[in-house]
């Protein structure tokens, strides 16, 4: 210790201090201001950087998850468009389909009348036939017949009866 | 390639210093035969040689040698000494002639005596006391010595580096050149040393301190150990003055909480508080001090041992001794660079704990 006092020299101390501090304030001034400023600078804008980044990467993400929305709504309304389409397509194919069966049905109901008519007709006319065909042979068979008169007396009895029982 | 340029750089400078340390035991050799210690061995010429190694110097003398004619030559430039004794004395050291002469100026006599300026008559005798010291009057000494001079120019070199290393900077993102190399030291500072000690919110006014202080110390050591020599750290003032800093700083930084903690130590019973109170006044004064020991032991006892081995050459004059004296210093030297950084690593690391403390706020307790 006693060693130590006296070695210690005053005018080293003395200068050191000085020179010391002279240095601290103009290093602070001139190089470890600017120097930490740009080291915080340049991290900040690294970091910066970094966190836009992830900003982009998870707007970037938002952007593909609407995208695969979008998708899937769109081929959900496509299978809806899709399916209402077939389901007008068989509802107009039966819509039709009953229609024509129907027309078919009507037309052949009226063909049934008309031929019902026409066979009416048909038997009508046959039958007036029948009966003038019947008259006239029955004139002609009268005639022969009637040539003479009892005969003739008899014969409309006869019919006389006929026509009764008919 | 890198590694062989650097062992090939080291190699040499170790063999500076042992051509360098060689040449000045010869002439220290010579100086002491012309004086009365002509029977001196060899060992305590060596340790006298280390102790003037340590010692701080009024000239900025890099080697001496002794001529054929047997006169003394110095290699190097006196420098200013400036006295306060009655007045203010500048006057070149070249008027001690390195000891030898007494220097007059204005009718004072100033004899250059143990490496220190005593005030003496015009015969220039020393008067001692009992225990062999000096009794003269010693004028107040704030000379230039080689010491000074040295921090100057370290100072003077980081100015320029650090300013150099801003200026690249300016303009881009990344240094260049020697910023290049240097961010790294700067930024493990900041980010392992100052951050974790004294906290996110706080160290940015410590910054410029501990940056300063660990490149001073960090390139005052390294440059202690070239040939050169000379050792600035291992100089109690000047660890005395870097550690009267990192005190200052921590007594006026510190805030409500650490005097607290000094003075009315919290959480324990009063009586304790009154005991710990002296205790912990002692300690912030024992912290400081710890430092200013630490860094001066360490650099001192570093020099000394390098030394001694290097001077273990001419103690075995033999063919085994020199190469295991070169291998020893060679390993030694690589142990004493790291123990430059680590002392630098040190001082900053516990002055930023130290502030650490002063800043700290406790809301635990």
């Amino acid at each position: 210790m006693d060693k130590l006092i006296e070695q210690f020299s005053l005018g080293l101390f003395f200068w050191m201090l000085i020179l010391f501090v002279i240095l601290v304030f103009f290093l602070n001034k001139f190089a470890w201001k600017p120097i930490l400023n740009s080291v915080n600078e340049r991290e900040d804008g690294i970091k910066n950087a970094l966190e836009e980044a992830e900003n982009a990467r998870k707007e970037m993400q938002n952007l593909n998850a609407d995208n695969e929305r979008i998708l899937k709504e769109a081929r959900a309304q496509r299978d809806t468009l899709l399916k209402e389409a077939r389901e007008m397509k068989e509802g107009i194919i039966s819509e039709a389909k009953n229609e024509a069966q129907a027309q078919a049905s009507k037309i052949v109901e009226q063909a049934q009348e008309t031929i019902q008519a026409e066979k009416q007709a048909a038997i009508t006319d046959l039958k007036n036939q029948v009966a003038e065909l019947s008259v006239g042979i029955a004139e002609k068979v009268v005639r022969g017949e009637l040539a003479d008169k009892n005969k003739q007396i008899k014969l409309v009895e006869e019919l006389l009866k006929e026509v009764t029982i008919s | 390639m890198h590694r062989i340029n650097l062992i090939k750089i080291l190699t040499l400078l170790l063999l500076a210093v042992t051509i360098s340390a060689n040449a000045q035991h010869d002439a220290s050799k010579e100086a002491h035969g012309e004086s009365s210690h002509k029977e001196k061995d060899i060992k305590t010429e060596i340790k006298e040689y280390i102790a003037h190694h340590l010692l701080d110097s009024y000239d900025f003398s890099l080697f001496s040698y002794t001529t054929d004619a047997g006169k003394k030559k110095y290699f190097g430039a006196p420098l200013p000494v400036i006295l306060w004794d009655n007045g203010l004395k500048v006057f070149s050291s070249s008027k001690f002639n390195h000891g030898k002469t007494l220097a007059e100026v204005d009718g004072n006599y100033y004899k250059l005596y143990h490496n220190k300026i005593y005030k003496t008559d015009t015969e220039g005798t020393i008067n001692y006391d009992e225990e062999h010291h000096a009794t003269n009057v010693k004028p107040l000494d704030f000379s230039i010595t080689k010491n000074v001079v040295f921090i100057l120019f370290v100072a003077i070199l980081m100015f320029f580096v650090f300013t150099r290393m801003a200026k690249s900077y300016k303009g881009n993102l990344m240094p260049k050149g020697v910023g290049r190399l240097l961010e790294p030291v700067v930024l493990y500072i900041r980010d392992d040393i100052a951050i974790p000690n004294i906290g996110k919110k706080h160290y940015r006014k410590y910054m410029s301190y501990l940056l300063t202080v660990f490149f001073f110390v960090w390139i005052i050591n390294l440059l202690g150990l070239t040939p050169l020599g000379v050792n600035v750290t291992n100089n109690i003032a000047v660890t005395f003055a870097l550690a009267l800093i990192t005190y200052l700083l921590t007594t006026f930084t510190g805030n409500k909480n650490y005097w607290k903690h000094i003075f009315w130590m919290p959480g324990v019973p009063w009586p304790m508080k009154i005991i710990l109170a002296p205790i912990e006044l002692l300690g912030t004064f024992i912290k400081p001090f710890s430092l200013m020991i630490r860094l001066y032991a360490n650099i001192t006892a570093g020099h000394i041992v390098l030394m001694s081995i290097i001077g273990l050459m001419f103690i075995f004059k033999s063919w085994i001794g020199s190469p295991l004296s070169f291998g020893l210093a060679f390993i030694l030297a690589l142990l004493e660079l790291l123990v430059a950084t680590l002392q630098a690593y040190i001082f900053t690391m516990l002055s930023a704990l130290y502030f650490g403390m002063a800043v700290e706020e406790h809301d635990d307790h």
